[in-house]
């Protein structure tokens, strides 16, 4: 059953410190829950990102949640690099484990159906696959002198997802984003926040069920009103280029970063 | 045609190496290379994907379906780049350095350590030219440019194009071939730039300008298109308002 909170405080107490976590990339990141978590004070947080992230990563890096970070890559985009992610490997804050994103997409898959690894292609002779102990090169067993990649299933402990709207029985719409639906089902629980819980059942809508993570996978749900900021969430606001831009500038230090967060959490925005 | 930029002539170069593509596939940070597939598509009907646009013509599924027509054969080009890029076309997008805690760190790897094996046509780009973007060796191998023997690679690099030049990788020799040059470069310089060794011909002709039915494309419909999604390039290039 879908427990339905109050807030992404609430959310955010049921993440225990060294929990996997699995978030998506852009738009729609998962902003506020984050923040709650950053509030709540996690540590050492093992977090995957599906396949990339940006901001959002950023943030829980630079506030010391983090221990080890999996991702095919962490950027602010046209902004410029992620300063804490970039500073938070260069000094060995964080554990990078770099991947590439159709490996994540087929690792998070594997995990979704209970598979015990998945084969990919390419890979072979990059200096990612020599600094992944856990990737494994055989032979193809079908068809002896084929070297083949292959991967163990992510399951993380948690998916961290921010959608436009769920119902009051717990499924939950996310449009196009089907990465969302894989990310959910491979996860053990999904802690989700939405713009709007409504009132009807959006299972009978023909058209929006197979856009739904059903209430199944769904742990925790709570109302999150532009809870992707300064991300967007399309259809409702666009990007907040503005803040994402004071971001990137304050984030280049770690006193930056921190007045950037503080006063944030000491005085809300009109935009948010 | 003083009054060609080198954005647009850059776009057509870049065309004309994508001619014969059937699905031309680029990220999101490519608005040249955009341009050059979409280019591409008018002349010859090729289709393109853009991840990142929401124009219905050029949108695709940003997730794992564009991986899987790769590893299908459905996807004939696309285009990388590289904090670094060496002779051999290894790329390297995670920084400089000694792995992992690099003096200098990028973002990651995305999506071209498995990319580069597996379309047929790819095509890097690079718009600095100089010694430090091309090195002798890459610090960091985020792709590599050649396989082993055995090793399933349908796909591979097949041109760097930069603000100077236009180079052709040979995949058999494992090296790169200088295949022309934009007005007001020499081959010299070139090689003054390049911390690679690469094979220079007796005579390297100058990167062709665009003629005007294609610069009326490029200038017209395509700078329309382009502001979705590169709005800043769109605007700065051709004052194309988003």
């Amino acid at each position: 059953m879908t427990r339905f909170l109050s807030t992404p405080d609430d959310l955010a107490a049921l993440v225990p410190d060294g929990a996997s976590v699995g978030l998506a990339k852009e738009p729609l990141s998962p902003i506020a829950l984050a923040r709650a978590l950053i509030r709540r004070g996690v540590r050492d947080l093992h977090l995957v990102t599906i396949p990339t992230a940006s901001m959002v990563a950023d943030l829980l890096i630079g506030a010391g949640c983090v221990k080890v970070v999996e991702t095919s890559g962490v950027t602010l985009g046209e902004f410029g690099l992620a300063p804490r992610f970039v500073e938070a490997v260069k000094t060995g804050a964080v554990e990078v484990r770099d991947a590439t994103c159709p490996a994540v997409y087929a690792a998070l898959q594997a995990g979704e159906k209970g598979q015990p690894f998945v084969p990919i292609r390419g890979i072979i002779g990059s200096d990612l696959l020599a600094n992944r102990p856990d990737w494994k090169v055989i032979d193809n067993p079908f068809a002896p002198g084929d070297p083949v990649v292959i991967l163990p299933p992510i399951r993380p402990d948690f998916a961290l997802i921010h959608a436009l709207k769920a119902d009051r029985f717990g499924n939950v719409w996310v449009g196009p984003r089907h990465e969302l639906k894989t990310l959910a089902h491979a996860a053990k629980q999904s802690l989700v926040t939405v713009e709007e819980i409504v009132e009807h059942d959006l299972r009978e809508d023909e058209s929006a069920s197979p856009n739904l993570v059903s209430s199944l996978y769904v742990a925790a749900l709570a109302e999150a009103p532009r809870g992707a900021w300064p991300t967007a969430a399309p259809g409702l606001y666009p990007v907040d280029e503005a803040e994402i831009a004071s971001y990137a500038r304050a984030a280049k230090t770690p006193e930056g970063f921190s007045a950037w967060l503080g006063g944030l959490e000491a005085a809300p925005r009109a935009a948010e | 045609m003083s009054d060609v930029k080198l954005e647009e002539r850059l776009i057509h170069a870049v065309a004309g190496l994508l001619s014969g593509s059937g699905h031309i596939a680029c990220g999101v940070l490519s608005p040249i290379p955009g341009a050059a597939a979409m280019l591409t598509a008018r002349r010859e009907g090729a289709r393109v994907s853009i991840i990142g646009s929401e124009l219905p013509a050029y949108r695709c599924d940003g997730g794992v379906e564009l991986f899987d027509q790769a590893a299908q054969g459905r996807v004939d080009a696309f285009f990388l780049s590289g904090g670094q890029i060496d002779g051999q076309a290894n790329i390297n997008l995670h920084g400089i350095g000694a792995y992992p805690q690099m003096d200098v760190r990028w973002s990651g790897a995305f999506g071209s350590a498995y990319l580069y094996f597996l379309v047929p046509k790819v095509i890097l780009f690079r718009l600095e030219h100089s010694r430090r973007v091309f090195p002798e060796r890459v610090d960091f191998i985020s792709a590599p440019g050649v396989s082993e023997p055995g090793v399933h690679r349908p796909g591979g690099p097949h041109a760097l194009v930069t603000n100077l030049c236009v180079m052709i990788f040979d995949r058999g020799k494992g090296r790169f071939r200088l295949a022309s040059v934009h007005p007001g470069v020499t081959a010299e310089e070139v090689r003054e730039q390049t911390g690679f060794a690469f094979d220079l011909p007796d005579h390297v002709p100058e990167t062709e300008t665009p003629g005007a039915e294609d610069l009326a494309l490029i200038r017209g419909e395509i700078a329309r298109d382009l502001a979705n999604p590169y709005p800043r390039f769109a605007r700065d290039v051709f004052g194309i308002a988003a």
